[in-house]
């Protein structure tokens, strides 16, 4: 999977990170001000969150609503999978097991891995980003190289490796899982919130804690922390989705104990009967769609929190559409998207050649450009 | 190359002419007015000041004129003519992205604020002197250019090694150089300049304006000046509008309306900085703050901060009323026809009341703008407009 | 050029890092990985030594203490070897590697270019056409953002090659063939090579189009944009001036993608059977032959190193900001 956050990431000064001129976390008299709760106004972070919550109560349900015991098999005569019936409604397994079944039941274990990569790595982070932002200086410097090393170095590689010399038993528990693929996940928040503790710390409210001799800790906990929450909300959705793609990738590969059941492991069971050679199309497309509506669905959360961070990335000015839709008059002027350098005119006056201009207005003289 | 100097009959003719233009930034409630009813015209050679603290909708008015504005700002009525030639008007809230794009530089161009930010940071600065050239002069050759933008880093004092610089590595005295340079690449009528020194030191400021004015002798252009620094404005303006809240309050003569003010915020915009010589006097400033654009206030925008309020101004706006050259009231109406005269908006110079007299000096000998013909008004002494002896406000 | 040094200086460490990692992984992990070894190796002849050359490749066993081993370990890298692989029938890791490793750099290194370089300009398509149908493309990239890259791979075999029949199912080249640098041989390889690169540029675009378009969002913003337009230029010559300026964050960007893109990219080579580093890593898990997984993990590792030095080095080319000049 690709980055494709829009916080981008360059070199370490701070302006390079945040969007230059962007600064929505100052406003007139910004003091210790908590981001306040939006409701989410865009269809598409609706739909994300929808999604998600879903994707969540499946985890809780999955396995008791689940039509069959996943791990049945029903038959020990049949060897090839069989295509969807009105008795296994996704089909069954080379093995003869529900597909349906080991869908839902599935759910739990990717849902959970990836949760708790992304918290143990969102707190990682914080820890280190913060920590170096805050400190500067040759903690700074140990605490920045330690993340761009685990930045540069190819994750998937490195935990192949490291489960690869894992023995099975312990590759079936979700939460040592979730600490190993946390450990190479941290890296990136870590750079950006440092980034942003640095040029939050040489704010004016700041620097003022300090020189009243505010402790340190009061200062990130109270001062600079709580301008920090979208990022970190952020940063945290997108290392769950870094967690379920990474989690289901090792399962694919076999790495994870099989008899744990998660969609990864479903695929990889795909990948040993050659379904895609074969066309049993239902042993691969369920759990591989599952787990990319799951990442869609955070995708589409972090695209809202991204406009929240970054305004200039919500819709720029009035469209026609919106117009429309506002019931404003003159709305069909409106060119159908805003143009840099081309001011829309809703309503004008003519200019007459003579030179010289009436003095009366006539409204709704239609013009548009 | 040099635009001859203009003489005669062509200068002080109308260049631009705005006429009750409204610009707004969204739509729907929670819509900002930020330019409500602007009036006011350039003429050719003219210095013109436009003058107002933040958010009184002075580069949101520059910029509306030659539909530069950004989203979500839009303009929602009044009209804006630009005369090319005489005789021919180009509308520019008419015109489309062609017309536009023939007109832009090559007859306004524009100086902004921050020079760092709008030089392109990963461009050379021969590059960006020359793409102008390259987009509006298709006749010319590679070297062409490149003499060319030499000639115009000269003009400014700069030496012709720095072609190949990029932005980073010029002082910000340089950079705002280089932008006029760039902004006088294709000897535009009218250059606007928004806030073109607030970010510099003052040495700098002084030194650029100077520069400023003598290009101006030179190539002749007019000039629209936007600034909240009316002291500056008194020096090299001809004429200055002031505006306040969106709305154009006072259009002078840069003199008259510095010895003889007609508009309170004008006056307290006058109080506001100290006289260099003279006998120490209480600054007063202007009590309040300027209004949330939303939600103007009924009647005179200004009438929560005015000393001299009266019960008509809190329901009923004062137009910009037409003033005499020696500021007087002229008659009933608006604004009519070119012609940069004298207008207040305000209610105690209309006539029915008796203005205050720190708000009806007689207006000194007034500095007409560079050769505009009057009516049949004898020429008085032009008094020069040194800020030296202001020690008689 | 201190900061092209400053980086060359910290990609060296990181790889003595990396190297370091591999060397401490088999001695730290819970289990004894030579026993584990041997028991995957069921059939094959097993002597004592190879029971000694796996000891004295995981440490088990050996009179070297800790510090003599990681010596001793660093040596065998700096000679090329990187030990015996014994799921390829004792062959040297690095002949093993060698052998799959132009599949991978062909197919990888080109799919990876190319899809970086649509998935920008689809960016500032989509960034300039602000307001426009283009819109509603963003939240469809999200998907091909989030889906597995190998559960595309399935997608496009199931579609492309089964129900289509356009393309073949996998491996690099019709394996019967002999090959040679002629036409037949070149097309067959591009034919088989089609599909899977396919595969990695859709899945990958889509995380560039997203970042280039709101860079560009965030440069459009800017007052020299502005002034370009200001100054009459053709619409071409104002989206290059944002662009130019927008593909610095992305470069970046891409140094850190591309640990994800090769990663993905070999989760794909598998799926298609192409015989790449992808596909031997997967022997080496299931085979549990650990020698060729720390080599390939070191490999993976230089290349994606190598790939990040090459993107600095266009970053600083393309910013001047960062030049020292005089």
């Amino acid at each position: 999977m690709a980055i494709g956050s829009s916080t981008h990431l360059g070199a370490d000064q701070p302006s390079d990170l945040v969007p230059p001129g962007a600064d929505p976390l100052t406003a007139p008299g910004a003091k210790s001000r908590r981001s306040r709760l939006r409701l989410p106004s865009s269809l598409k972070v609706l739909i994300g969150l929808g999604t998600l919550i879903a994707f969540l109560l499946l985890a809780v349900i999955g396995p008791w609503i689940a039509p069959y015991n996943p791990t049945r098999t029903f038959s020990t005569t049949v060897s090839f999978p069989q295509p969807p019936s009105v008795a296994h409604l996704l089909g069954t397994t080379q093995q003869q097991q529900d597909v349906l079944s080991q869908l839902l039941a599935g759910g739990r274990s990717t849902v959970l891995v990836a949760f708790v990569a992304g918290l143990v790595a969102t707190a990682l982070s914080v820890v280190v980003g913060v920590t170096a932002g805050y400190l500067g200086g040759l903690a700074d410097d140990l605490l920045s190289m330690l993340a761009n090393f685990f930045l540069v170095m190819p994750a998937l590689p490195l935990l192949i490796v490291i489960f690869g010399f894992l023995p099975a038993s312990q590759g079936g528990d979700d939460l040592l899982i979730g600490l190993i693929i946390a450990v190479t996940g941290w890296s990136w928040g870590a750079r950006v919130l440092r980034a942003q503790t640095l040029s939050l710390r040489r704010r004016d409210y700041v620097e003022s804690a300090r020189i009243i001799g505010e402790r340190g800790w009061r200062i990130i906990g109270f001062e600079i922390l709580p301008n920090l929450t979208p990022i970190v909300a952020s940063s945290f959705l997108f290392t769950v989705l870094y967690g379920v793609g990474t989690y289901t990738a090792l399962a694919f590969l076999g790495l994870i104990n099989p008899n744990h059941l998660s969609w990864g492991g479903m695929l990889f069971y795909a990948q040993v009967a050659g379904a895609e050679q074969s066309g049993y199309w239902w042993l691969f497309i369920p759990p591989g769609l599952a787990v990319a509506l799951l990442g869609t669905s955070l995708a589409l959360l972090n695209f809202g929190i991204d406009e929240f961070i970054n305004p200039r990335l919500r819709a720029a000015g009035l469209t026609r559409r919106r117009a429309r839709r506002a019931g404003l008059p003159g709305a069909a002027q409106l060119p159908r998207r805003f143009v840099l350098g081309l001011t829309p005119v809703v309503r004008y006056t003519p200019v007459t050649v003579t030179g010289g201009v009436t003095a009366s207005h006539q409204p709704d003289e239609g013009g548009s450009q | 190359m040099n635009a001859p100097l203009l003489s005669g009959a062509r200068a002080g003719e109308p260049l631009l002419e705005v006429s009750g233009l409204c610009v707004d930034y969204g739509a729907g409630p929670g819509t900002v007015h930020a330019v409500l009813e602007a009036d006011l015209v350039l003429h050719r050679g003219e210095v013109l000041g436009l003058a107002g603290e933040s958010g009184s909708g002075k580069s949101t008015l520059a910029y509306a004129i030659t539909r530069l504005l950004r989203a979500p700002g839009m303009i929602t009525g009044g009209s804006v003519g630009y005369h090319q030639e005489p005789g021919r008007v180009v509308d520019l809230l008419a015109a489309d992205e062609g017309v536009l794009r023939v007109l832009r530089w090559s007859q306004i161009s524009v100086v902004l604020q921050s020079a760092m930010n709008a030089l392109n940071p990963v461009f050379t600065i021969g590059s960006q002197l020359t793409d102008v050239l390259r987009a509006h002069r298709p006749g010319m050759g590679k070297a062409e250019r490149r003499a060319r933008a030499a000639e115009l880093l000269a003009m400014v004092g700069i030496t012709a090694d720095r072609l190949d610089s990029h932005p980073h590595e010029l002082s910000g005295g340089m950079r705002q150089r280089v932008m006029i340079a760039m902004a006088l690449a294709l000897e535009p009528q009218v250059v606007i300049m928004d806030e073109p020194t607030t970010a510099l030191d003052v040495v700098t400021q002084r030194e650029i304006l100077e520069e400023l004015m003598e290009l101006r002798e030179r190539l002749s252009f007019a000039v629209i000046f936007i600034t909240h620094d009316l002291s500056l404005l008194i020096e090299i303006a001809d004429s200055i509008a002031v505006m306040y809240a969106g709305r154009l309050v006072e259009r002078a003569a840069a003199t008259a309306l510095f010895r003889a003010p007609r508009h309170p915020y004008t006056l307290g915009l006058l109080s506001s900085f100290p006289a260099l010589h003279g006998p120490r006097k209480q600054l007063t400033g202007i009590p309040g703050s300027p209004p949330d654009l939303r939600q103007l206030p009924a009647g005179c925008v200004f009438h929560p901060r005015c000393p001299y309020v009266m019960d008509r101004c809190l329901t009923e706006r004062p137009p910009l009323l037409q003033l005499g050259v020696n500021g007087e009231w002229s008659g009933p109406g608006r604004w009519v026809g070119a012609g940069a005269d004298r207008a207040a908006a305000c209610w105690l110079q209309d006539g029915s009341v008796a203005a205050p007299p720190e708000l009806a000096r007689p207006a000194p000998g007034v500095k007409q703008p560079a050769g505009l013909v009057t009516s049949a008004e004898p020429a008085e002494p032009v008094v020069p407009s040194a800020p030296a002896t202001r020690s008689q406000p | 050029m201190r900061v092209i040094s400053r980086r060359i200086g910290f990609y060296i460490l990181t790889a003595i890092a990396a190297v370091t990692v591999d060397f401490f992984i088999p001695r730290v992990m819970p289990g004894n990985p030579v026993s584990a070894v041997i028991a995957k190796m069921q059939g094959a002849v097993i002597t004592k030594a190879t029971i000694r050359a796996l000891e004295v490749q995981f440490g088990a066993n050996t009179p070297e203490g800790l510090w003599g081993q990681y010596v001793h370990y660093w040596s065998n890298i700096l000679h090329g070897n990187l030990g015996i692989s014994t799921s390829n029938g004792m062959v040297p890791v690095t002949t093993v590697i060698r052998g799959a490793l132009p599949w991978t750099l062909g197919l990888v290194g080109t799919a990876t270019v190319l899809s970086f370089v649509l998935g920008t300009l689809l960016g500032v398509l989509v960034a300039w056409k602000r307001g426009s149908w283009l819109d509603n493309l963003l939240p469809a990239t999200t998907f091909f953002q989030a889906a597995p890259y190998f559960f595309l791979a399935f997608l496009a075999i199931d579609l492309f090659a089964i129900k289509l029949g356009w393309f073949p199912a996998g491996s690099a080249r019709n394996t019967l063939d002999f090959p040679a640098l002629d036409w037949t041989y070149i097309s067959d390889v591009l034919d088989h090579a089609i599909l899977p690169a396919l595969t990695i540029v859709v899945a990958s675009a889509a995380g560039w189009v997203v970042g280039m378009r709101n860079v560009m969002i965030t440069t459009m913003d800017e007052d020299y944009v502005l002034i370009a337009r200001a100054k009459g230029l053709p619409k071409s010559r104002v989206i290059w001036y944002a662009a130019r300026n927008a593909i610095l964050p992305s470069i970046s960007s891409f140094s850190l993608a591309v640990g994800f893109v090769v990663s993905g990219a070999l989760l794909t080579e598998i799926v298609f059977s192409y015989p790449g580093l992808g596909f031997i890593l997967l022997t080496a898990v299931q085979d549990a032959d650990y020698a060729l997984l720390q080599g390939i993990f070191l490999v993976i590792t230089m290349a994606v190193l190598l790939a990040n030095l090459a993107a600095d080095f266009v970053y600083v080319f393309l910013d001047p900001r960062t030049r020292q000049e005089a």
